[in-house]
């Protein structure tokens, strides 16, 4: 019985996620047809989108899987890279923009699940706050190395080298990758409906692995690690599961983000960005999908709107950050709401006054 | 759990229904750009008249704040002073001025430029730093609204965008003219370079100077790297520069991490020639930097905040009343820009009623057409090509006492 | 020769690290939390004495031996006491109501911190950097055989850096303040029931770490005399890399990580690569965690079944 309402609850809450999502895509959609967003909001759809994939990648690892990543922002740097340069590599002979997104978007994965895989082999095996100083060391060499590459594609096929450029393309020749001079896109293929189609898949595969046996243990390994081994669950193979399928949707997402920008450099993959998605992990509530998706799109519009402060503006928002986080963890206020909610119950079902105290239970 | 989930829910609808409230304040509102110390700047007079199109909007993206703000706040300070001063003449041109924060991010600078566009903006200053300028000048080019540059040096920044002139030189015009003087000059037998390999406008210069010193046959004996998370510790460049026989160390960077390398020069003993870029400008009005460190280094600059010219000193006195601070290139070339703007406008016959597109085209048709005398540049006056280029004589300066002295 | 002069220069810098990793280790193994704005208390502090130091050195005439004295430990305590307030404001205002919550929580709420301060400061004192006057002057230079020299300053660096670490270990070891912080660390509500105020020692903590972050900020500045508002963050993440590469809540490992940490840093970008300087760094950071997961002096936590 008990099962069977938790099943529900979470079916529930999915369900409600992507009805969530679905509906701020539909309710944008319209307004651009109809009356459009202004150039502010309209410019920011696709790296919202982005976000919204990397945070809810993130929230695979720190709440599903429990591990804390402070480097996620080096799988979304390599999807970039990759991604970019694949998507300008095939200019000539996939013509069709959507598609030629689509496969940058799966390759982007690709290489970003591939080194998620061989990154996973080294960090997960530490725990708590070390294994957090290593992905956080892992996003600095990545950063490093990134902007150290050089890869340009002329008449004889691909150049790569690596600290100068010693590439010597040939006339006509396409600088994918510059080194320090990071990308430029020659076009900027990314849309907004290929974001939503990304966060969409995102949450579908999260979900569908939360909810299979796979993410069962996963999350058995999360909350006690030695009693999910005695019971024979292979704690490293899933948390690699989790880390390896994160890595790939932030590189998917990074392809998003580097397609739709007309450049980028390495430099803007770094520890604060790291740090600004788990912030939307943080603030939308570890495990909570939905909460990462608004948070993601609330924080990244956040800046924006608040240039009417003007020099003031990043101030306001440390200042917003401290109290959102203050008044989420605050005991007055939670019960303060708590009290709010019940009597909300009461008033609508005076009847089950006898389930009292039932919020506790969950 | 659960209520924990209710009550974050809650706070993040409080903050969407802030953010909603924060975009509908920003639409209406035409916030005057932040000018802190000038309180009633005339621009700001000009502001409730803006409605009916007296004066032209011109918008500009910088990071304001942040590691890189200084030079985004110094191209927005003299873009105001100049704006300032062309309003309270009272001509037919007039100007509102608005500057956007783009924390030198290529995403942010978007949406700063996007912000701007919302605002009617109808004349752009593109953006203060090279990456972010490669992404809105890209805007520019698909909005049609007109750019003129103060300091986005980048060739990529104009590269196929028939609409976006830069007031700096590009950064392969500095690297190849450093490499050049150095020859003719007979600077140095033996060349070290140190660089900043994250940094577009370091690394801009650094390649082409190399390639041109190549060319010419300087004897460039090699070269290391720093990045920016590295510009604190230069023992180890300037030990390789010391080991490998350097008389001439060529720095293409800006002047926060050139003090350092040549404090830390300084301590070693070690004292070869420094030949810096226009970034260097600025080193001697830092605060608390001992000038005698400094003593004969050799930078290409245009401008020069120590000059006796008028305009010069009524400039740089008024940036100092304002702002307490000595201006540096940033705010010369964003202070020309917009007087640049200006002659340009009047000859084209602009009013503020045209739309951005209208301006944009009759600016294009006027730019290359036009001379112009400002700060920055020489007596032969500043002039455009049509890829939007400038062309303009970088002079070359050595610190002598504390100040620039010309080296011809 | 030359890779003694780098030895010198690693190990002044490596002794600045390891000033701030044991800031980081006092908060981290006592409040169990990552105090990003740790790095930026070193700012407040740098600039505080900045502003003193030039403010007081008018006063005296110049060459003398008050002009050079002075105005350094003027400067320096005084930063230390606003950092110290600093410190313990954060403390009670930003973390204190996050006692109960979870460390993600306080982690966020220490990066907001460490914005809130680097914004402050670009507000309060603009974003033009400021050249550092060395609290030593740079000249006084001890000559040793062989050609080599160390300037006066990296010598009191590294004597500041020994005397901090010596005092901390008798201070957490022989005083009572030291014991009931060491038992914070093991078990709070333990420490609470044999009637420590764990409060009141969290405080302390904040406070001598934040003391510990000025004298940091001064030293750093002393050497590399850049001053702006985001000079805090990278050293910050450096020491806080440095404080686990010797094992986070150990004092000496502290030390010990962030001299390795400052010489592998000037060594690697001497000998192998300056543009790959902070990816080597990172790899021995992996390859020393792999090999000893609690860091180089870190005690291996046994987990309870």
């Amino acid at each position: 019985m008990k099962r069977l309402a938790t099943m529900k609850k979470s079916t529930r809450n999915n369900l409600f996620t992507y009805a969530l999502v679905i509906a701020a895509f539909v309710v944008v959609q319209a307004l651009r047809v109809g009356p459009g967003i202004g150039s502010m909001l309209e410019g920011q759809l696709i790296p919202i989108c982005a976000y919204v994939t990397m945070a809810l990648a993130l929230n695979l690892v720190v709440g599903i899987s429990g591990e804390l990543s402070l480097g996620h922002a080096g799988f979304m740097s390599i999807g970039a890279f990759a991604g970019s340069a694949f998507a300008m590599a095939l200019q000539d002979s996939v013509g069709l923009s959507p598609l030629r997104l689509a496969l940058a978007m799966v390759f982007g994965a690709l290489i970003a699940a591939v080194l998620g895989f061989l990154i996973g082999i080294p960090v997960l095996r530490l725990n708590g706050d070390y294994l957090a100083i290593v992905t956080l060391a892992f996003g600095e060499i990545i950063k490093s190395i990134a902007t150290n590459v050089y890869l340009g594609m002329d008449g004889n096929g691909l150049h790569f080298s690596f600290l100068n450029d010693t590439m010597d393309l040939s006339d006509g020749g396409v600088e994918l990758i510059r080194g320090p001079m990071g990308v430029m896109n020659s076009q900027r293929i990314s849309t907004f409906i290929a974001g939503f189609v990304l966060v969409l898949a995102a949450l579908t595969i999260i979900f569908n692995l939360v909810n299979s046996r796979t993410g069962r243990a996963i999350m058995a390994a999360r909350d006690n690690r030695i009693a999910a081994e005695s019971v024979g669950i292979s704690v490293t193979k899933y948390k690699m599961i989790a880390f390896v399928t994160s890595a790939a949707l932030a590189g998917a997402a990074g392809t998003l983000y580097g397609c739709s920008q007309t450049t980028f450099v390495a430099t803007r993959f770094d520890f604060n960005t790291s740090i600004l998605i788990l912030v939307f992990v943080v603030l939308g509530g570890l495990g909570n999908m939905w909460g990462s998706v608004i948070a993601a799109t609330a924080l990244t519009i956040l800046p924006e709107a608040l240039r009417q402060f003007s020099e003031l503006r990043m101030l306001v928002y440390a200042i917003v950050l401290i109290l959102v986080m203050l008044a989420t963890n605050n005991p007055t206020l939670r019960g303060f709401f708590t009290r709010l909610f019940r009597r909300e119950r009461e008033g609508a079902d005076a009847g089950v006054r006898a389930v009292k105290g039932g919020g506790g239970h969950e | 759990m659960k209520k924990l989930r209710i009550l974050s829910l809650a706070m993040t609808g409080a903050l969407c229904l802030s953010l909603l409230a924060g975009c509908g304040g920003g639409d209406s509102g035409t916030s005057e750009t932040p000018s802190g110390g000038a309180s009633e700047t005339p621009a700001a007079e000009n502001t409730g008249s803006t409605a009916t199109g007296a004066a032209f909007k011109i918008g500009g993206t910088g990071p304001l704040t942040g590691g890189a703000s200084i030079y985004g706040l110094a191209a927005q300070r003299g873009a105001q002073i100049a704006v300032d001063e062309i309003n309270a003449e009272g001509g037919a041109i007039q100007f509102e001025l608005r500057y956007e924060d783009d924390v030198h991010v290529a995403e942010t600078a978007v949406n700063a430029y996007n912000t701007l566009k919302d605002w009617g903006m109808q004349i752009s200053l593109g953006s203060v730093t090279s990456t972010p300028g490669v992404a809105t000048s890209a805007l520019n080019y698909e909005d049609r609204i007109f750019a003129l540059t103060p300091s986005a040096s980048s060739p990529d920044v104009i590269e196929g965008k028939d609409n976006v002139y830069q007031m700096c030189f590009t950064d392969d015009n500095q690297g190849s003219a450093s490499a050049q003087y150095i020859y003719d000059q007979g600077l140095g037998e033996n060349i070290f370079v140190i660089w900043k390999n994250d940094d577009v406008y370091s690394t801009g210069i650094y390649n082409q100077f190399v390639a041109k010193a190549e060319e010419l046959g300087l004897n460039v004996v090699g070269n290391a790297t720093f990045t920016e998370d590295t510009q604190t510790d230069f023992t180890v460049q300037l030990t390789q520069a010391q080991g490998s026989d350097a008389d001439l160390i060529f720095l293409p960077m800006y002047y926060q991490p050139a003090s350092m390398i040549l404090t830390q020069a300084d301590q070693m003993g070690y004292a070869p020639k420094f030949f810096g870029v226009d970034g260097m400008d600025g080193i001697l009005t830092m605060e608390g930097f001992d000038t005698s460190l400094a003593e004969g280094v050799m930078l290409l600059t245009p401008f020069n905040a120590d000059a006796t010219d008028e305009a010069t000193v009524s400039f740089v006195t008024k940036y100092q009343e304002q702002w307490e601070e000595t201006p540096n290139q940033f705010a010369a070339d964003a202070y020309d820009c917009v007087y640049a703007l200006k002659q340009a406008l009047e000859e084209a016959g602009c009013t503020p009623d045209m739309s951005a597109e209208e301006i944009n085209d009759a600016l294009i048709q006027v730019f290359p057409t036009i001379t112009f005398h400002g700060l920055t540049g020489d007596g032969e006056g500043i002039t455009w090509d049509a890829t939007g280029a400038v062309s303009k004589a970088p002079k070359g300066m050595v610190i002598q006492d504390g100040a620039y002295v010309g080296m011809d | 020769m030359v890779f003694l002069n780098y030895l010198i220069s690693g190990i002044g810098l490596g002794s600045i690290y390891a000033i701030i990793a044991l800031g980081y280790t006092m908060v981290y193994g006592i409040a169990k939390m990552l105090n990003f704005a740790h790095g930026d208390v070193i700012m407040v502090g740098a600039y505080i004495c900045y502003f003193s130091m030039s403010g007081l050195s008018a006063h005296f005439e110049e060459g003398s031996l008050a002009a050079a004295v002075v105005p350094a430990l003027a400067g320096t305590v005084l930063a230390m006491v606003v950092c110290t307030v600093l410190g313990v404001v954060i403390e009670r205002l930003a973390y204190k109501p996050l006692r109960q919550a979870g460390s993600l929580a306080v982690l966020i709420t220490a990066i907001g911190v460490s914005y809130f301060l680097q914004n402050a400061a670009q507000l309060l004192w603009s974003s033009s950097p400021k050249m550092f006057t060395p609290i030593l002057s740079r000249d006084l230079q001890l000559s040793l055989p062989g050609g080599l020299s160390v300037s006066a300053l990296t010598i009191l660096t590294v004597v500041v850096c020994i005397v901090i670490m010596v005092g901390l270990t008798l201070f957490t070891g022989r005083t009572k303040m030291g014991k009931a912080m060491r038992a914070c660390s093991e078990d709070k509500a333990a420490a609470q029931l044999m009637g420590i105020d764990v409060n009141r020692t969290i405080s302390m903590t904040f406070a001598i770490g934040s003391a510990l972050a000025a004298v940091a900020g001064v030293l750093y500045l002393s050497t590399y005399p850049s001053l702006v508002p985001t000079t805090g963050s990278m050293p910050g993440i450096k020491a806080f890399t440095a404080a686990v590469f010797g094992g986070i809540g150990s004092i000496p490992g502290a030390l010990l990580g962030g001299l390795l940490l400052g010489i592998i840093e000037i060594l690697a970008g001497g000998y192998i690569s300056t543009q790959l300087q902070t990816a080597i760094v990172f790899a021995v950071l992996i390859v020393v965690l792999l090999v000893k997961p609690a860091g180089l002096l870190g005690k291996v936590v046994r987990e309870k079944v």
